[in-house]
Protein backbone atom coordinates (compact mmCIF):
# COMPACT_ATOMS: atom_id res chain seq x y z
CA UNK A 1 0.00 0.00 0.00
CA UNK A 2 1.38 3.38 -1.06
CA UNK A 3 0.37 6.25 1.19
CA UNK A 4 0.24 9.78 -0.21
CA UNK A 5 0.81 12.08 2.75
CA UNK A 6 -2.05 14.59 2.94
CA UNK A 7 -0.92 17.50 5.09
CA UNK A 8 -2.89 20.11 3.15
CA UNK A 9 -0.16 20.86 0.59
CA UNK A 10 0.09 19.40 -2.90
CA UNK A 11 -2.13 17.58 -5.29
CA UNK A 12 -2.88 14.27 -3.54
CA UNK A 13 -5.75 13.47 -5.90
CA UNK A 14 -3.49 13.53 -8.97
CA UNK A 15 -1.36 10.73 -7.42
CA UNK A 16 -4.40 8.67 -6.47
CA UNK A 17 -5.80 8.97 -10.00
CA UNK A 18 -2.48 7.91 -11.48
CA UNK A 19 -1.95 4.88 -9.21
CA UNK A 20 -5.56 3.88 -9.84
CA UNK A 21 -4.88 3.81 -13.59
CA UNK A 22 -1.73 1.76 -13.00
CA UNK A 23 -3.66 -0.71 -10.84
CA UNK A 24 -1.38 -0.02 -7.85
CA UNK A 25 -2.98 0.24 -4.42
CA UNK A 26 -2.62 3.74 -2.99
CA UNK A 27 -4.46 5.87 -0.49
CA UNK A 28 -4.57 9.30 1.06
CA UNK A 29 -2.88 9.36 4.49
CA UNK A 30 -4.00 12.14 6.81
CA UNK A 31 -3.57 10.29 10.14
CA UNK A 32 -0.79 8.31 11.81
CA UNK A 33 -2.63 4.98 11.41
CA UNK A 34 -2.71 5.35 7.63
CA UNK A 35 0.98 6.30 7.64
CA UNK A 36 1.96 3.20 9.62
CA UNK A 37 0.16 0.91 7.17
CA UNK A 38 2.25 2.15 4.27
CA UNK A 39 4.88 0.11 2.47
CA UNK A 40 5.85 3.24 0.54
CA UNK A 41 5.36 6.92 1.34
CA UNK A 42 4.99 9.90 -0.97
CA UNK A 43 5.42 13.45 0.33
CA UNK A 44 4.02 15.90 -2.24
CA UNK A 45 4.36 19.67 -1.98
CA UNK A 46 3.89 22.95 -3.83
CA UNK A 47 4.12 26.59 -2.85
CA UNK A 48 6.14 28.30 -0.15
CA UNK A 49 8.76 26.37 1.88
CA UNK A 50 7.79 27.77 5.30
CA UNK A 51 4.10 27.20 4.57
CA UNK A 52 4.76 23.53 3.75
CA UNK A 53 6.86 23.02 6.92
CA UNK A 54 4.19 24.72 9.04
CA UNK A 55 1.47 22.56 7.53
CA UNK A 56 3.51 19.39 8.10
CA UNK A 57 4.10 20.37 11.74
CA UNK A 58 0.42 21.20 12.21
CA UNK A 59 -0.70 17.90 10.64
CA UNK A 60 0.52 15.88 13.62
CA UNK A 61 2.18 13.46 11.19
CA UNK A 62 5.77 14.66 11.40
CA UNK A 63 6.98 12.52 14.33
CA UNK A 64 5.45 9.32 12.95
CA UNK A 65 6.82 10.10 9.51
CA UNK A 66 10.29 10.63 10.95
CA UNK A 67 10.20 7.30 12.84
CA UNK A 68 8.99 5.39 9.77
CA UNK A 69 11.55 6.94 7.44
CA UNK A 70 14.62 7.17 9.70
CA UNK A 71 14.15 4.14 12.00
CA UNK A 72 12.04 1.71 9.97
CA UNK A 73 13.56 2.79 6.62
CA UNK A 74 10.24 2.83 4.75
CA UNK A 75 10.90 4.10 1.20
CA UNK A 76 9.92 7.76 0.91
CA UNK A 77 9.60 9.87 -2.25
CA UNK A 78 9.52 13.65 -1.78
CA UNK A 79 8.28 15.71 -4.70
CA UNK A 80 9.04 19.39 -5.44
CA UNK A 81 8.69 21.22 -2.09
CA UNK A 82 8.24 17.75 -0.55
CA UNK A 83 11.84 17.07 -1.58
CA UNK A 84 13.05 20.52 -0.60
CA UNK A 85 11.84 19.97 2.96
CA UNK A 86 14.47 17.19 3.37
CA UNK A 87 17.16 19.91 3.42
CA UNK A 88 18.41 21.88 6.41
CA UNK A 89 17.26 25.31 5.27
CA UNK A 90 15.82 27.31 2.40
CA UNK A 91 16.53 30.76 0.96
CA UNK A 92 12.76 31.01 0.56
CA UNK A 93 11.95 30.98 4.25
CA UNK A 94 13.20 31.19 7.83
CA UNK A 95 12.07 27.86 9.23
CA UNK A 96 14.51 24.94 9.39
CA UNK A 97 13.85 21.99 7.10
CA UNK A 98 13.62 18.37 8.22
CA UNK A 99 17.41 18.07 7.94
CA UNK A 100 17.33 14.47 6.72
CA UNK A 101 19.60 15.25 3.79
CA UNK A 102 22.47 17.69 4.10
CA UNK A 103 21.87 20.61 1.78
CA UNK A 104 20.22 23.97 1.26
CA UNK A 105 17.45 25.26 -0.97
CA UNK A 106 18.66 28.13 -3.13
CA UNK A 107 16.98 30.69 -5.41
CA UNK A 108 17.53 30.66 -9.18
CA UNK A 109 17.35 34.46 -8.98
CA UNK A 110 20.48 34.49 -6.76
CA UNK A 111 22.61 32.27 -8.98
CA UNK A 112 24.68 34.19 -11.53
CA UNK A 113 24.06 31.55 -14.21
CA UNK A 114 20.28 31.70 -13.93
CA UNK A 115 19.58 35.19 -12.60
CA UNK A 116 18.74 36.50 -16.08
CA UNK A 117 16.33 33.65 -16.87
CA UNK A 118 12.62 33.94 -16.15
CA UNK A 119 11.52 32.39 -12.86
CA UNK A 120 9.80 30.12 -12.05
CA UNK A 121 11.64 27.49 -14.11
CA UNK A 122 8.49 26.27 -15.82
CA UNK A 123 7.96 23.55 -18.37
CA UNK A 124 9.38 20.32 -19.76
CA UNK A 125 13.05 19.67 -19.24
CA UNK A 126 15.42 16.75 -19.68
CA UNK A 127 17.46 14.95 -17.04
CA UNK A 128 21.01 13.77 -16.93
CA UNK A 129 20.91 10.63 -14.84
CA UNK A 130 24.05 9.72 -12.86
CA UNK A 131 22.99 6.87 -10.64
CA UNK A 132 21.64 3.74 -12.27
CA UNK A 133 19.03 3.19 -9.60
CA UNK A 134 15.74 1.41 -10.01
CA UNK A 135 13.74 4.64 -9.64
CA UNK A 136 14.85 5.62 -13.15
CA UNK A 137 14.39 2.23 -14.80
CA UNK A 138 13.16 2.79 -18.40
CA UNK A 139 13.09 6.55 -17.69
CA UNK A 140 16.39 7.27 -19.39
CA UNK A 141 15.35 7.23 -23.04
CA UNK A 142 16.36 9.84 -25.57
CA UNK A 143 13.04 11.70 -25.59
CA UNK A 144 12.29 11.50 -21.87
CA UNK A 145 11.37 14.78 -20.24
CA UNK A 146 9.66 15.87 -17.03
CA UNK A 147 7.49 18.80 -15.97
CA UNK A 148 9.14 21.33 -13.66
CA UNK A 149 7.59 24.30 -11.87
CA UNK A 150 9.80 25.91 -9.22
CA UNK A 151 11.82 29.03 -8.35
CA UNK A 152 14.16 27.34 -5.82
CA UNK A 153 16.40 24.30 -6.20
CA UNK A 154 18.07 21.70 -3.98
CA UNK A 155 21.80 22.17 -3.51
CA UNK A 156 23.03 18.92 -1.93
CA UNK A 157 26.18 19.19 0.17
CA UNK A 158 27.37 15.71 -0.77
CA UNK A 159 27.05 15.49 -4.55
CA UNK A 160 27.38 11.69 -4.46
CA UNK A 161 23.71 11.54 -3.42
CA UNK A 162 22.63 13.36 -6.61
CA UNK A 163 21.02 10.84 -8.94
CA UNK A 164 20.04 13.28 -11.72
CA UNK A 165 20.55 16.89 -12.70
CA UNK A 166 18.62 19.16 -15.01
CA UNK A 167 19.78 22.38 -16.63
CA UNK A 168 18.46 25.90 -16.17
CA UNK A 169 21.41 28.11 -16.94
CA UNK A 170 23.52 25.60 -14.99
CA UNK A 171 23.13 21.98 -13.84
CA UNK A 172 21.06 21.82 -10.67
CA UNK A 173 20.22 18.80 -8.50
CA UNK A 174 16.93 17.48 -9.87
CA UNK A 175 16.87 14.11 -8.08
CA UNK A 176 18.60 12.84 -4.96
CA UNK A 177 18.63 9.60 -3.03
CA UNK A 178 20.08 8.56 0.29
CA UNK A 179 19.28 5.02 1.45
CA UNK A 180 15.45 4.79 1.54
CA UNK A 181 14.90 8.54 0.98
CA UNK A 182 14.29 9.72 -2.60
CA UNK A 183 13.61 13.26 -3.76
CA UNK A 184 12.68 14.65 -7.15
CA UNK A 185 12.20 18.30 -8.07
CA UNK A 186 9.89 17.64 -11.06
CA UNK A 187 6.26 16.51 -11.06
CA UNK A 188 5.85 12.85 -12.10
CA UNK A 189 2.08 13.11 -11.54
CA UNK A 190 1.96 15.62 -14.39
CA UNK A 191 4.63 14.11 -16.65
CA UNK A 192 2.64 11.69 -18.79
CA UNK A 193 4.11 8.20 -19.37
CA UNK A 194 7.56 9.04 -17.97
CA UNK A 195 6.02 10.12 -14.69
CA UNK A 196 3.88 7.00 -14.56
CA UNK A 197 6.94 4.84 -15.20
CA UNK A 198 8.88 6.54 -12.40
CA UNK A 199 6.05 6.17 -9.88
CA UNK A 200 5.58 2.53 -10.90
CA UNK A 201 9.32 2.02 -10.35
CA UNK A 202 9.06 3.61 -6.90
CA UNK A 203 6.20 1.28 -5.97
CA UNK A 204 8.53 -1.69 -6.62
CA UNK A 205 11.45 -0.45 -4.51
CA UNK B 1 17.39 21.73 -21.77
CA UNK B 2 14.10 23.47 -21.13
CA UNK B 3 11.75 23.31 -24.10
CA UNK B 4 9.04 25.76 -25.14
CA UNK B 5 5.53 24.65 -24.18
CA UNK B 6 2.92 23.88 -26.85
CA UNK B 7 -0.42 24.45 -25.16
CA UNK B 8 -3.98 23.74 -26.33
CA UNK B 9 -6.43 26.33 -25.03
CA UNK B 10 -10.00 25.14 -24.55
CA UNK B 11 -12.93 27.54 -24.21
CA UNK B 12 -15.95 26.54 -22.16
CA UNK B 13 -19.44 27.99 -22.53
CA UNK B 14 -22.46 26.49 -20.74
CA UNK B 15 -20.39 23.40 -19.90
CA UNK B 16 -19.55 22.73 -23.56
CA UNK B 17 -16.36 23.20 -25.51
CA UNK B 18 -16.58 26.09 -27.99
CA UNK B 19 -14.27 28.13 -30.21
CA UNK B 20 -14.62 31.81 -31.03
CA UNK B 21 -13.37 34.22 -33.69
CA UNK B 22 -12.32 37.66 -32.45
CA UNK B 23 -13.89 36.55 -29.16
CA UNK B 24 -17.28 36.29 -30.93
CA UNK B 25 -19.33 33.64 -32.74
CA UNK B 26 -18.77 30.72 -30.36
CA UNK B 27 -18.98 27.45 -32.30
CA UNK B 28 -19.81 24.17 -30.53
CA UNK B 29 -16.79 21.88 -30.65
CA UNK B 30 -17.60 19.06 -28.25
CA UNK B 31 -17.43 17.71 -24.73
CA UNK B 32 -14.59 19.15 -22.59
CA UNK B 33 -13.90 15.93 -20.63
CA UNK B 34 -13.56 14.00 -23.87
CA UNK B 35 -11.18 16.67 -25.22
CA UNK B 36 -9.00 16.36 -22.10
CA UNK B 37 -8.86 12.58 -22.58
CA UNK B 38 -7.69 13.02 -26.16
CA UNK B 39 -5.01 15.55 -25.15
CA UNK B 40 -3.85 13.10 -22.44
CA UNK B 41 -3.32 10.46 -25.11
CA UNK B 42 -1.49 12.94 -27.30
CA UNK B 43 0.81 13.96 -24.46
CA UNK B 44 0.00 17.69 -24.48
CA UNK B 45 2.48 19.86 -22.55
CA UNK B 46 -0.22 21.70 -20.59
CA UNK B 47 -3.86 22.68 -20.97
CA UNK B 48 -5.48 26.07 -20.55
CA UNK B 49 -9.23 25.97 -19.92
CA UNK B 50 -11.07 29.30 -19.98
CA UNK B 51 -14.75 29.71 -19.12
CA UNK B 52 -15.88 32.54 -21.38
CA UNK B 53 -19.29 32.97 -19.68
CA UNK B 54 -18.27 33.18 -16.04
CA UNK B 55 -16.96 36.75 -15.84
CA UNK B 56 -19.34 38.16 -18.44
CA UNK B 57 -22.37 36.75 -16.61
CA UNK B 58 -20.84 37.33 -13.13
CA UNK B 59 -20.89 33.60 -12.35
CA UNK B 60 -18.60 31.65 -10.03
CA UNK B 61 -16.36 29.05 -11.64
CA UNK B 62 -18.21 25.82 -12.51
CA UNK B 63 -16.49 23.83 -9.75
CA UNK B 64 -18.26 20.56 -10.60
CA UNK B 65 -16.98 20.59 -14.14
CA UNK B 66 -13.49 21.80 -13.15
CA UNK B 67 -13.16 19.02 -10.58
CA UNK B 68 -13.90 16.43 -13.27
CA UNK B 69 -11.48 18.07 -15.70
CA UNK B 70 -8.70 18.19 -13.09
CA UNK B 71 -9.21 14.54 -12.15
CA UNK B 72 -8.94 13.53 -15.80
CA UNK B 73 -6.04 15.80 -16.72
CA UNK B 74 -2.61 14.09 -16.73
CA UNK B 75 -0.74 17.28 -17.56
CA UNK B 76 -0.62 20.65 -15.82
CA UNK B 77 -3.97 22.42 -15.98
CA UNK B 78 -4.53 26.17 -16.00
CA UNK B 79 -8.10 27.35 -15.36
CA UNK B 80 -9.50 30.85 -15.86
CA UNK B 81 -12.96 32.41 -15.74
CA UNK B 82 -14.89 33.95 -12.87
CA UNK B 83 -11.95 33.86 -10.44
CA UNK B 84 -12.11 37.06 -8.40
CA UNK B 85 -10.83 36.02 -4.95
CA UNK B 86 -7.96 34.18 -3.27
CA UNK B 87 -10.55 31.78 -1.79
CA UNK B 88 -11.62 30.68 -5.27
CA UNK B 89 -7.96 30.19 -6.18
CA UNK B 90 -7.38 27.97 -3.11
CA UNK B 91 -10.48 25.94 -3.86
CA UNK B 92 -9.33 25.35 -7.45
CA UNK B 93 -5.80 24.35 -6.40
CA UNK B 94 -7.26 21.90 -3.85
CA UNK B 95 -9.20 20.30 -6.70
CA UNK B 96 -5.97 19.64 -8.57
CA UNK B 97 -5.75 22.70 -10.82
CA UNK B 98 -2.04 23.66 -11.03
CA UNK B 99 -2.50 27.22 -12.21
CA UNK B 100 -5.31 29.69 -11.65
CA UNK B 101 -5.75 32.46 -14.19
CA UNK B 102 -7.25 35.87 -13.53
CA UNK B 103 -7.97 38.65 -15.98
CA UNK B 104 -10.45 41.47 -15.39
CA UNK B 105 -10.48 40.96 -11.60
CA UNK B 106 -6.74 41.73 -11.51
CA UNK B 107 -7.37 45.02 -13.33
CA UNK B 108 -10.13 46.20 -11.04
CA UNK B 109 -8.59 44.84 -7.83
CA UNK B 110 -4.80 45.35 -7.90
CA UNK B 111 -4.36 43.53 -4.56
CA UNK B 112 -5.81 40.30 -5.92
CA UNK B 113 -2.52 38.99 -7.36
CA UNK B 114 -0.60 39.29 -4.09
CA UNK B 115 -3.54 37.81 -2.15
CA UNK B 116 -3.57 34.85 -4.51
CA UNK B 117 0.19 34.32 -4.33
CA UNK B 118 -0.03 34.22 -0.52
CA UNK B 119 -2.81 31.64 -0.74
CA UNK B 120 -1.53 29.28 -3.44
CA UNK B 121 2.08 30.30 -4.18
CA UNK B 122 3.32 32.44 -7.02
CA UNK B 123 3.89 29.45 -9.35
CA UNK B 124 0.12 28.91 -9.46
CA UNK B 125 -0.92 32.47 -10.30
CA UNK B 126 -1.40 33.33 -13.97
CA UNK B 127 -2.61 36.66 -15.32
CA UNK B 128 -4.28 36.66 -18.73
CA UNK B 129 -3.89 40.06 -20.35
CA UNK B 130 -6.09 40.85 -23.34
CA UNK B 131 -4.18 43.00 -25.82
CA UNK B 132 -6.33 44.62 -28.50
CA UNK B 133 -4.62 46.30 -31.43
CA UNK B 134 -6.12 49.77 -31.84
CA UNK B 135 -8.12 50.04 -35.06
CA UNK B 136 -6.35 53.19 -36.28
CA UNK B 137 -4.57 52.15 -39.50
CA UNK B 138 -1.41 54.12 -38.74
CA UNK B 139 -1.25 53.14 -35.11
CA UNK B 140 0.76 50.28 -33.78
CA UNK B 141 -0.61 50.60 -30.29
CA UNK B 142 -2.54 48.27 -28.05
CA UNK B 143 -5.30 48.72 -25.55
CA UNK B 144 -6.03 46.70 -22.44
CA UNK B 145 -9.33 44.77 -22.61
CA UNK B 146 -11.40 42.23 -20.71
CA UNK B 147 -14.80 40.53 -20.90
CA UNK B 148 -14.05 38.74 -24.17
CA UNK B 149 -12.83 41.97 -25.74
CA UNK B 150 -16.01 43.92 -24.97
CA UNK B 151 -14.61 46.11 -22.24
CA UNK B 152 -11.55 48.31 -22.70
CA UNK B 153 -9.49 50.24 -20.17
CA UNK B 154 -7.37 53.37 -20.29
CA UNK B 155 -4.40 51.64 -18.63
CA UNK B 156 -1.43 50.88 -20.86
CA UNK B 157 -1.30 47.06 -21.19
CA UNK B 158 2.52 47.00 -21.04
CA UNK B 159 2.54 48.99 -17.79
CA UNK B 160 -0.13 46.66 -16.46
CA UNK B 161 2.04 43.64 -17.36
CA UNK B 162 4.97 45.10 -15.40
CA UNK B 163 2.70 45.69 -12.40
CA UNK B 164 1.55 42.06 -12.52
CA UNK B 165 5.16 40.88 -12.53
CA UNK B 166 6.00 43.09 -9.56
CA UNK B 167 2.93 41.87 -7.68
CA UNK B 168 4.31 38.34 -7.91
CA UNK B 169 2.45 36.64 -10.76
CA UNK B 170 4.06 33.35 -11.86
CA UNK B 171 3.15 33.57 -15.53
CA UNK B 172 1.50 35.93 -17.99
CA UNK B 173 -0.70 34.81 -20.87
CA UNK B 174 -0.75 37.40 -23.63
CA UNK B 175 -4.11 37.08 -25.34
CA UNK B 176 -4.27 38.84 -28.71
CA UNK B 177 -7.91 39.79 -29.17
CA UNK B 178 -7.47 40.91 -32.76
CA UNK B 179 -5.80 37.60 -33.74
CA UNK B 180 -8.29 35.29 -31.98
CA UNK B 181 -9.48 32.48 -34.25
CA UNK B 182 -7.99 34.09 -37.37
CA UNK B 183 -5.25 31.45 -37.70
CA UNK B 184 -2.98 33.97 -39.46
CA UNK B 185 -0.04 33.76 -37.10
CA UNK B 186 0.88 35.29 -33.76
CA UNK B 187 1.42 39.04 -33.47
CA UNK B 188 5.22 38.86 -33.60
CA UNK B 189 5.71 42.61 -33.16
CA UNK B 190 3.80 42.37 -29.93
CA UNK B 191 5.94 39.37 -28.92
CA UNK B 192 9.14 41.40 -29.39
CA UNK B 193 7.76 44.26 -27.28
CA UNK B 194 6.83 41.82 -24.52
CA UNK B 195 10.24 40.13 -24.66
CA UNK B 196 11.90 43.40 -23.66
CA UNK B 197 10.00 43.59 -20.38
CA UNK B 198 9.33 39.94 -19.47
CA UNK B 199 10.93 38.59 -16.29
CA UNK B 200 8.60 35.65 -15.74
CA UNK B 201 7.39 32.90 -18.13
CA UNK B 202 5.18 34.21 -20.92
CA UNK B 203 2.61 32.37 -23.00
CA UNK B 204 1.12 33.76 -26.21
CA UNK B 205 -2.41 32.96 -27.26
CA UNK B 206 -4.23 34.06 -30.40
CA UNK B 207 -3.50 33.65 -34.07
CA UNK B 208 -1.65 30.34 -34.47
CA UNK B 209 -2.86 28.71 -37.69
CA UNK B 210 -0.08 26.18 -38.09
CA UNK B 211 2.85 24.65 -36.26
CA UNK B 212 5.01 26.89 -38.47
CA UNK B 213 3.43 29.92 -36.74
CA UNK B 214 4.51 28.46 -33.40
CA UNK B 215 8.01 27.88 -34.72
CA UNK B 216 8.19 31.55 -35.80
CA UNK B 217 7.12 32.73 -32.35
CA UNK B 218 9.67 30.49 -30.64
CA UNK B 219 12.40 31.66 -32.99
CA UNK B 220 11.63 35.31 -32.19
CA UNK B 221 11.00 34.99 -28.49
CA UNK B 222 13.14 32.11 -27.25
CA UNK B 223 11.66 29.81 -24.63
CA UNK B 224 7.96 30.58 -24.44
CA UNK B 225 4.52 29.07 -24.11
CA UNK B 226 2.82 28.85 -27.52
CA UNK B 227 -0.89 28.36 -26.98
CA UNK B 228 -3.60 27.83 -29.56
CA UNK B 229 -7.30 27.11 -29.72
CA UNK B 230 -8.43 26.73 -33.34
CA UNK B 231 -5.23 25.02 -34.47
CA UNK B 232 -5.77 22.05 -32.16
CA UNK B 233 -9.53 21.65 -32.58
CA UNK B 234 -10.16 22.35 -36.29
CA UNK B 235 -8.89 20.73 -39.46
CA UNK B 236 -9.00 22.25 -42.95
CA UNK B 237 -10.49 25.43 -44.34
CA UNK B 238 -14.06 24.44 -43.51
CA UNK B 239 -13.09 24.25 -39.82
CA UNK B 240 -14.20 20.64 -39.36
CA UNK B 241 -13.84 19.65 -35.72
CA UNK B 242 -10.87 17.32 -35.27
CA UNK B 243 -8.76 17.41 -32.15
CA UNK B 244 -5.10 17.20 -33.09
CA UNK B 245 -1.70 17.85 -31.50
CA UNK B 246 1.94 17.42 -32.60
CA UNK B 247 3.99 14.37 -31.65
CA UNK B 248 6.93 14.77 -29.29
CA UNK B 249 9.40 14.63 -32.18
CA UNK B 250 7.43 17.31 -34.05
CA UNK B 251 7.38 19.39 -30.87
CA UNK B 252 11.12 19.05 -30.37
CA UNK B 253 11.64 20.18 -33.97
CA UNK B 254 9.33 23.19 -33.54
CA UNK B 255 11.20 24.16 -30.39
CA UNK B 256 14.71 23.48 -31.66
CA UNK B 257 15.38 27.10 -32.61
CA UNK B 258 14.75 28.29 -29.08
CA UNK B 259 17.01 25.53 -27.79
CA UNK B 260 19.84 26.84 -29.95
CA UNK B 261 19.21 30.35 -28.65
CA UNK B 262 19.00 29.12 -25.09
CA UNK B 263 22.18 30.85 -23.98
CA UNK B 264 20.88 34.16 -25.27
CA UNK B 265 17.47 34.38 -23.68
Amino acid sequence: MISIIDYGVGNVQAFLNLFNRLGIEAKRANNTKALKEATHLILPGVGHFDYAIKKLNASGLRDTLEKLVINSEVPLLGICVGMQMFAESSDEGDLPGLGWISGNIRAFSNNKDSSKLPVPHMGWNTLEIYKSESLFLKCNEELTEYYFLHSYYFDAKDKSIVSATSNYGFNFDAAISLKNIYGIQFHPEKSHKWGEQLLENFSKI
Amino acid sequence: MLRSRIIPCLLISDGALVKTQNFKLPKYVGDPINAVKIFNEKGADELIVLDIDATRKSLSPNFNLIKKLAAECRMPLCYGGGVNSADFASKLVDMGVEKVAVSSAAITNPKLISEMTSAVGKQSVVVVIDFNKKKNFFSNEYELCSHNGKKSYKDDPFVFLKKCQEAGAGEIVINSVSQDGMMQGYDLNLALKIKEIAKIPITFLGGAGSLKDMEKLIEKFGIVGAAAGSLFVFKGKYRAVLINYPTLIEKKNICSKSLLNYENI
